[in-house]
């Protein structure tokens, strides 16, 4: 009988994890996109940071979703992915208090 | 603080520490951050939404006031989110107990309290609205 570890569907499961975070990622960037496209010169500015961390993250995480190159955990990405989302809500926090004065 | 937040960005220390533990163990651990991610990017979402798509509301400024706290509910899920992760893959690693946390209870309280909020507003404009 064998001793290795069996991975069952941990792999896959993890994988389908990321995939969701990623959709959810590209759903909150098209919404502060949205906000930022009626602020003006300066809300195409945010729009096109907001766009730029996005596609960071997204290849930051897209071999985590398509299980290209070896199977990792853990690892810098997920501090980065958490940073990119506290990057997010600062730049939405940013259009909002702007559309004040 | 600041030597926890280095830690984060830290993997090697992290592989340093203990033993490495069965991998399935860090990818449910690895999934559960993302489960937690995504409640952060819904915070998050929600704060954007509200921010456009809300009405002009009756109490001024209450509208950012809304979706600048889903903003900042967001973010702290975010790093909190990062951080427990980080301490439980330790607590694996170490073959310790894994670390309890009263965020869970704090944020569903929060959010619930909101929601009351949020319906006695909504009371309050159906009963004096007219």
């Amino acid at each position: 009988m064998s001793t290795g570890r069996d991975p069952g569907l941990q792999p896959e499961r993890t994988r389908l994890a990321w995939r969701r975070t990623l959709l959810t990622l590209s759903v909150v960037t098209a919404l502060e996109v949205r906000l930022a496209s009626t602020g003006g010169p300066t809300g195409a500015l945010l729009a096109g940071v907001t766009v730029l961390v996005w596609g960071a993250l997204l290849m930051l995480c897209w071999p985590r979703g398509t299980g290209a190159g070896p199977a990792r955990t853990g690892g810098r990405t997920l501090p980065l992915v958490a940073l990119g989302t506290v990057g997010l809500a600062a730049l939405g926090g940013l259009l909002v208090l702007r559309g004040l004065w | 603080m600041w030597e926890a937040i280095r830690r984060w960005f830290d993997p090697a220390e992290l592989r340093s520490v203990g033993e490495p533990p069965d991998y399935r163990f860090s990818l449910a651990n690895e999934r559960t951050f993302l489960a937690w991610l995504r409640t952060g990017l819904a915070l998050v979402g929600g704060g954007l939404a509200a921010a456009q798509f809300l009405p002009q509301l009756p109490m001024s400024h209450l509208r950012e006031v809304i979706a600048v706290a889903l903003l900042l509910l967001g973010g702290a899920v975010a790093i909190r989110a990062v951080d427990h992760w980080a301490r439980t893959e330790r607590a694996i690693r170490l073959g310790q107990e894994l670390p309890a946390s009263r965020f869970p209870a704090i944020l569903a309280l929060a959010v619930g309290a909101g929601a009351v909020l949020l319906v006695i507003a909504v009371l309050l404009r159906a009963v004096g609205g007219r």
